[in-house]
């Protein structure tokens, strides 16, 4: 599904991704786990493509191209999903026009016929009750007056009506208290299949009692620093990171 | 202290417009009428003195009115209103509105026009009909519009206007009327100086949607100047879509004067000319009495838009928003001239302005100058003006759904526009405005691709 080899990334010419190498296969689900300012979240931008971030060694491979060449539009159509963090606020763009443009651009993509407005409708009710949207919440601008709990379930959401192939969820858990961060979990582990590969970036430990990975990976200083399975994020939240990233964390 | 803004008058400080002289003013309609005849002259006697003004002149110094002094305008030929009547029927058909008048270069053609089905208490008379048919009547209603008190082009307007309409509510009347103004080529370089008076009586309502079209591409000059006298309690809501060709020069005056206890919105959305001058001064009078003043403008190319708003606070209570965005590309060039004075005696004045821009190239330039002149100690006053382009992260997070980066950047600036139009009160007028904002985007896309 996804090949990232020896991949530096620098951001204003100071590196924050060094040689960094992860394969994800379909229907796995790796949490990355790092301190503040590890490079997380620099993963995540570079995977989806933002601008401002120079790629100064390395490849990423996904489903058979080379993601770095392809446009942040073209990657999500290729079914490459980010949650993002800060969700941003749109002011005058209605969600509900929004879902619909981004679905029907992504299923255009696939070879899918376009919903029309009254199908669309249909969809969205029942995706969005059991994230506990409401109807009323898609009648507003885009992001806009939601709490952080709400703009964190439209992520969700938008997932689950784009069903990407690979869906990278960074920190999706901040800024949730228990029961939004189990609403969550619950709309992401519905996702979870064979077809379909899952990056979950946090910080926290507790993110990963309800969605439960097959890997994890230590990241500080821009590399991995270890992996293993679900068992390394309970030491770490034992231990610390500092246990295991011999107190580089603060230089990093 | 005066109630009246002070004249713009700058000694020395102009450009000579040889049209102007050329006109004969006794040929114009009403040149049996000594009265008439004298107020003409005496406006022209006084924009001689002023002339256009130049950049130098203050509230002037983003327009450079050179080209226009320079341009060799000709008077509009009666018989183009009958060639364009099937075309104009076709383009603009009437909106829902009880009446509408339809001028074809600055002439009110009488055929085109619907006011069969006027409400009581109403009357609306085209201005050369009321010159020949109810002199009277014209001079109780319209003979302050030979005072010289504005600026440049809206004295020149009071000496050469040929036609235009008197709206007249009595008290508790309700009117809802169209007034569609299109140029059609007539084979010169049409100058027309339409006048619009509007009197709405105590307690009354009126709606008025103007519309200023063209058929063709050609180059001519509109300057219309409204004047309006709101009474006591009366409202008014006063919308005008500004769709003129590229060649176009527009320079309009809309003038207010409030009592108390009336309210006046004001919305404009323009996307054509080549240079739009948009004037519009309200004097609140009234205690009680408010204003909104909002609008939305579209340019590309070589355009450019001059907004001057001018709010005069004279009485307690009173409330005034003035509010402007604009999207500029290309190198069209928008302006901004806000002012909200506030007389000694205007106590719990409430007013604000607010300037937004959205720059979709780097050529193009936006001017904001929103002022505040105080005089009154217990007022809440504020403005702000913001230029920007496209925010990234936005545009980012739409593209990381799937949204190219076309539509992704049309999507957000028809956001920008849309969330404004939306603040328009009446529902059919928002519909009609938010129509051309969206026709506006769809024609800028064609363009594009072409």
């Amino acid at each position: 599904m996804l090949e990232i080899r020896g991949l530096s990334v620098s951001v204003e010419g100071k590196e924050i991704l060094q040689d960094f190498t992860l394969s994800v296969g379909a229907g796995e689900v790796h949490a990355i786990m790092g301190p503040n300012g590890s490079g997380k979240s620099t993963l995540s931008y570079v995977l989806a493509g933002r601008d401002g971030y120079d790629v100064t060694g390395g490849y990423v491979t996904y489903r058979g191209k080379d993601l770095l060449a392809l446009e942040p539009e073209e990657r999500a159509r290729e079914g490459l999903f980010l949650a993002f963090q800060y969700p941003v606020e749109i002011p005058g763009v209605g969600s509900a026009t929004f879902l619909k443009t981004a679905v029907n651009a992504v299923r255009k993509n696939r070879g899918e016929n376009e919903y029309d407005a009254m199908e669309f409708l249909k969809i969205i009710r029942e995706k969005r009750e059991a994230l506990g949207i409401s109807e009323e919440m898609m009648r507003r601008a885009l992001n806009v007056g939601f709490s952080g709990g709400e703009k964190k379930r439209n992520e969700v959401l938008q997932m689950s009506l784009l069903e990407p192939y690979l869906a990278v969820l960074d920190e999706t858990d901040s800024g949730l208290d228990i029961d939004a961060l189990k609403i969550a979990a619950e709309g992401i582990n519905a996702l979870r299949s064979p077809e379909r590969a899952m990056i979950v970036i946090t910080h926290y430990q507790r993110l990963l009692d309800y969605i439960v990975p097959d890997f994890v990976h230590v990241l500080a200083g821009g590399k991995i620093l270890r992996s293993g399975g679900k068992e390394l994020a309970l030491e770490l939240e034992e231990k610390g990171y500092s246990s295991l990233t011999g107190g580089t964390e603060a230089a990093a | 202290m005066s109630v009246v803004s002070p004249l713009t008058t700058h000694p020395g400080r102009s450009i000579a417009l040889p049209y102007a002289g050329r006109v004969s003013l006794a040929d114009l309609p009403g040149g049996n009428l000594s009265w008439l005849l004298d107020g003409r002259g005496a406006a022209m006697a006084r924009f001689a003195e002023l002339g256009l003004p130049d950049q130098k002149v203050e509230e002037w110094k983003y327009s450079n009115l050179l080209p226009l002094a320079k341009t060799e305008f000709t008077d509009p030929e009666r018989t183009a209103a009958e060639a364009a009547r099937n075309e104009i029927k076709r383009r603009f058909s009437k909106r829902s509105a009880a009446a509408r008048l339809v001028f074809v270069n600055g002439l009110l053609d009488g055929t085109s026009s619907a006011r069969a089905e006027l409400p009581a208490g109403v009357r609306v008379i085209g201005l050369a009909d009321a010159i020949a048919q109810e002199a009277d009547l014209l001079k109780s209603h319209v003979g302050e519009f030979l005072k010289q008190d504005g600026h440049a082009l809206a004295v020149l307007n009071s000496a050469l206007t040929a036609d235009g309409c008197l709206v007249i509510l009595e008290p508790e009347a309700e009117l809802e009327l169209e007034l569609l103004f299109v140029a059609v080529p007539d084979g010169g370089t049409p100058a027309y100086h339409p006048r619009i008076s509007i009197h709405v009586g105590e307690g009354s309502y009126l709606s008025l949607g103007e519309q200023h079209a063209t058929l063709g591409g050609h180059e001519y000059w509109s300057n219309p100047v409204a004047d309006i006298r709101l009474g006591e309690n009366s409202s008014m809501r006063h919308y005008r879509l500004q769709e003129e060709s590229v060649q176009a020069w527009q320079t309009s005056s809309t003038k207010v004067w409030a009592a108390s206890g009336a309210s006046y919105e004001n919305f404009i959305v323009a996307t054509g000319g080549r240079y739009v001058r948009n004037e519009i001064e309200v004097v609140l009078e009234g205690e009680g009495s408010s204003c909104d003043l909002s609008g939305g403008f579209m340019m590309g190319g070589e355009q450019e838009i001059d907004n001057r708003l001018r709010v005069d606070h004279t009485a307690p209570n009173c409330v005034s928003r003035l509010s402007y965005k604009g999207v500029l590309d290309e190198r069209s060039h928008g302006v901004f001239q806000g002012k909200t004075v506030v007389r000694r005696d205007a106590q719990k004045t409430d007013g604000n302005q607010l300037s937004r821009a959205l720059l979709l190239s780097p050529e193009a330039v936006m001017d904001a100058k929103p002022e505040l002149e105080i005089y009154a100690d217990d007022v809440k006053c504020s403005h702000g003006a913001t230029v920007g382009e496209l925010d990234c992260e936005q545009l980012f997070y739409l593209r990381a759904r799937g949204i190219d980066e076309a539509s992704a950047r049309r999507l957000l600036i028809a956001a920008f526009l849309d969330e404004h139009v939306q603040s328009i009160s009446d529902k059919a007028a928002r519909g009609w405005l938010a129509g051309a904002v969206t026709g506006w985007l769809a024609r800028r896309e064609t363009e594009r691709a072409a």
